[in-house]
């Protein structure tokens, strides 16, 4: 584990140089651990990845005999640290996304398979055939990072990036699959659609995947997305 | 409480407030007003909390016509701002009478200035804050920026600004108050700044030439910088180095200065993600966030390092001395 500065009001806290299900568990674990004794001026704790970012506020911060907030920070992450028990993490819920691939849904697929030498029916087999993990929740809100692709589909990012993906579409964007959540610009491969809705401020949680989750995907056709369209299951308050 | 109707919605007119902090795991950046400070002392101006919602006007400003008589205040950068063609100054409350028609002409110096309204712009919080979060569509007005037509509404002002707006009345189109904030106890603004920065975390990815560089030259900020970032040139080639590699994506704060394989740094501000793949090679000083929130195209910046104690060492010293600003205007009548 290692602490640094962002600045004078976060820290991150790295565990990893990689994205794996383990290093995303023990961020989890550091964030419960966090957060069951919170220092006072903690604003919040956010995982990604190989890391957990902490944010806080230095004016609220208890002073400690002079010493600056950044080191009261970093104490109390360090003791909390020791206090996280590393296989205390429940795993994450399992969900399972329907998607319609190809098509206008997927205008990628073809091409994504013509990148590895397999057919459309090939990729859609091994993308839907794999349990993945998020990683991380973020770049827009509730965009899933999912870790897990197998390796046949990794494929490096589109040269130049769509100035309009839309939402619910389902993407390959290197060694992560992902789902985009609104229509936003985007540079991955865009290899379907899920009719599900990913975020919704109203409700809580506003977004349908927490880091940890685990996530299936399941083909459905043009008729079943049409059908599940207006189902969202994002709970309301 | 008032009715403020939008004649015209100038170029980018949001509602704004000190953000929605809580929701970065979620992938929802906090937001709010990119110069916090010029907002939270226009609403102490008018008796709000300093969190209330007010407008952030971007470089060229609305025409508002308040239905309603409004205790108002401007902060931020300098503009002309006139009803009936008198000029309205900034930095003091203002009493607008029933019908104003308050003209935000071109912002002069800086980039974003911030109107707040006795009792706050009265829109619903959508987790938690009232700022409107553009690329989500959420919060604020639908969302979305002003558009004319728009009718914006005040929520109850407190009973100070009651007073203040009651000792003020009878100056014709408006009356403002004899005392102002002194340009000491505003947001220090300038031009060309030198901003302080704290060394990033991935600081030691730059080979050594690229650290002497990025502490040595002015950067130039770029036209297309936004609420989510200012965009900046360095006067030579990209502050790429051999050392580069690959990295994991992690969290970003606001005032984080990366540097994405062209070597054009972009300084995160209120809008920015919530994490980031590009290395972060500094962050700026909190307490220098202001001047930052207040550069345009065209203006240049240099960074100088601090370490992480005397930033906030700095910050919990500006802090102390708007709290006393805050004492002080809480003391006046009119």
């Amino acid at each position: 584990m290692k602490i640094a500065p962002l600045g004078d009001a976060a820290v991150v806290v790295t565990l990893g140089n990689t994205v794996d299900a383990a290093t995303v568990a023990a961020g989890q674990a550091l964030v419960n651990a966090l957060e069951a004794k919170p220092l006072p001026g903690l604003i919040e704790c956010a995982p990604a990845n190989a890391s957990v970012t902490v944010y806080y506020d230095p004016v609220r911060i208890p002073g400690n005999g002079g010493q600056p907030p950044y080191e009261r920070v970093c104490r109390w992450i360090e003791d909390r640290a020791a206090a996280a028990e590393p296989g205390g993490h429940a795993a994450g819920r399992l969900l399972t996304i329907p998607v319609c691939y190809g098509g206008e849904w997927g205008p990628d697929l073809e091409a994504v398979g013509a990148a590895h030498g397999l057919s459309v029916e090939e990729v859609v087999s091994l993308h839907r055939g794999a349990e993945y993990f998020v990683s991380a929740v973020g770049f827009t809100p509730g965009f899933p990072y999912l870790g897990g692709l197998p390796e046949r589909l990794h494929t490096p990012r589109r040269k130049t990036p769509r100035t309009r993906v839309p939402a619910g579409t389902v993407a390959i964007g290197g060694t992560q699959t992902g789902i985009y959540p609104f229509e936003t610009p985007g540079g991955w491969n865009l290899i379907g659609r899920t009719p599900w809705r990913l975020f919704d401020p109203f409700a809580r949680p506003p977004a349908l995947f927490q880091v940890g989750d685990r996530v299936r995907f399941q083909s459905v056709t043009p008729a079943g997305f049409q059908s599940l369209q207006c189902q969202s299951p994002l709970p309301s308050e | 409480m008032s009715r403020i109707h939008v004649v015209k919605p100038g170029m980018f007119t949001t509602v704004q407030d000190l953000g929605r902090p809580g929701w970065q795991r979620h992938g929802v950046t906090p937001g709010g007003a990119v110069d916090a400070q010029a907002l939270r002392l226009a609403n102490v101006l008018v008796g709000n909390a300093e969190g209330a919602a007010g407008l952030e006007i971007t470089l060229v400003g609305p025409t508002l016509r308040f239905a309603e008589a409004s205790l108002i205040a401007i902060c931020g950068a300098e503009s002309d701002v006139a009803a009936e063609g008198r000029r309205l100054p900034a930095w003091r409350p203002v009493r607008l009478e029933q019908g104003a028609e308050l003209v935000f002409g071109a912002i002069r110096t800086g980039c974003r200035t911030y109107l707040a309204v006795a009792g706050g712009i009265a829109v619903p919080r959508v987790l938690g804050g009232r700022g409107t979060h553009l690329s989500a569509g959420f919060g604020g007005l639908e969302g979305r920026t002003l558009r004319t037509g728009d009718v914006l509404k005040s929520g109850p002002g407190s009973a100070w600004a009651k007073r203040l707006a009651g000792a003020l009345a009878g100056g014709g189109t408006f009356s403002a108050a004899r005392w102002e904030v002194g340009t000491g106890a505003r947001p220090s603004y300038a031009a060309a700044p030198t901003v302080r920065v704290m060394r990033g975390p991935q600081w030691d990815w730059f080979n050594a030439g690229v650290q002497e560089r990025f502490l040595r030259e002015r950067f130039t900020v770029m036209p297309r910088s936004d609420r989510m970032g200012q965009r900046l040139a360095p006067p030579g080639p990209g502050l790429t180095g051999e050392t580069l590699r690959e990295m994991v994506s992690e969290g970003v704060a606001t005032g984080t200065v990366q540097v994405p394989p062209d070597g054009q740094p972009i300084v995160l501000l209120a809008d920015r993600q919530t994490i980031g793949g590009y290395p972060k090679i500094a962050v700026v000083a909190s307490v220098d966030l202001p001047m930052l929130a207040q550069l345009r195209p065209g203006d240049t910046v240099g960074f100088r390092a601090v370490p992480v104690a005397e930033a906030q060492e700095l910050w919990l010293a500006a802090e102390r001395q708007f709290a006393t600003v805050k004492q002080g205007i809480a003391l006046h009548t009119a």
